[in-house]
């Protein structure tokens, strides 16, 4: 039973570290899904938003950390 | 060339990725052999491979039940922050943010926290637990890299392939030299590993939704080349708006 915690606790480290980079990406995942199924976005551009979303919040996330161990 | 691009790079980010974590379990595996000999660090570690073995058992057949498409997306998904992860803390490494992964350090701490526990009467069990921990928990993030970047392209044993190779490639090296293998740069191969698995997380997520992207499968080589470009250019800005002086080492 210890086993399978300790497997499930490093399954979940494996995708969140950062829980902010974590969240936002699932919510840019999920805004880009709601974009194409709703609002008939076209899908390819619906990939391209989730390409420079996802860059946008890898910036965030490191400008964060960095800013943080300055002050 | 379209059908060659997914393989050679399932084959290296499989590789890549499976690398570092081999080392890292390595390294564990041969502090428990050194410090408490090799009978407990072999059992710890073969138990583990077998647990791992039992769960791609277990779980690999529920994977062709799903729909390719939501297979593609649910992975991708999944690679985006995985990914996102890895290319996170290698560029707050490589900017001097946070301390680089030193295997030589590694290596010491899990000698002295075994020779510590030495006169205990359960040390070959501990020793042997220490390797089973090491080995299955690396372990499920190569058995999760070779499903994820195998799997929604139907590859998964190009990555299993490239992931054995980086297993037999890191005993190999290891057990000629005796050594943790510190002079592997870890970093730079997280750096790489983690625009692949971002590349390959939004290019299925983008699959997933129905996107035709231009090119088929070449689009993965332009979506590496727009994340690694956009990841240098973070390192470089961070360097120079945060330089070294006031960040952690």
């Amino acid at each position: 039973m210890n086993a399978i915690r300790l497997v499930a606790k490093e399954f979940l480290g494996m995708f969140v570290d950062d829980g902010n980079l974590a969240l936002l990406a699932l919510v840019l995942v999920a805004a880009v899904v709601a974009a194409v199924k709703l609002l008939a976005l076209p899908p390819l551009l619906g990939g391209a938003v989730l390409l420079v979303g996802c860059l946008v919040i890898l910036l965030q996330s490191v400008r964060r950390a960095a800013r943080a161990i300055k002050r | 060339m379209q059908t060659l691009t997914p393989i050679l790079s399932t084959i290296t980010a499989a590789f890549l990725a499976s690398f570092v974590e081999v080392v890292e379990a390595f390294t564990i595996v041969l502090a428990v052999g050194v410090t408490r000999g090799w009978r407990p660090a072999l059992t710890g570690a073969t138990l583990a491979l077998v647990v791992l073995a039992a769960l791609v058992l277990a779980f690999g057949p529920l994977l062709a039940l799903v729909p390719i498409a939501t297979l593609q997306f649910v992975v991708g998904v999944l690679l985006i922050l995985f990914g996102m992860r890895w290319l996170r803390k290698a560029i707050l490494r490589s900017v001097g943010v946070i301390a680089l992964h030193d295997e030589e350090a590694a290596f010491s701490k899990e000698t002295a926290a075994l020779n510590q526990q030495a006169n205990d009467r359960r040390a070959d069990y501990l020793a042997g637990l220490a390797s089973f921990k090491a080995v299955l928990l690396e372990g499920v993030e190569v058995v999760f890299i070779v499903i994820a970047v195998g799997a929604a392209h139907g590859q998964t044993l190009y990555a299993g392939l490239g992931a054995l190779a980086a297993f037999i490639l890191v005993m190999l090296v290891g057990l000629a030299v005796h050594r943790p293998l510190a002079r592997v740069p870890e970093n730079a191969l997280k750096f790489v590993v983690g625009l692949m698995l971002t590349s390959f997380g939004i290019f299925w997520t983008g699959e997933g939704i129905g996107a035709d992207w231009p090119g088929a499968d070449l689009a993965l080589l332009a979506i590496f080349a727009i994340v690694a470009l956009a990841s240098f250019a973070m390192v470089r800005w961070l360097r120079s708006t945060y330089p070294a002086g006031g960040l952690a080492r």
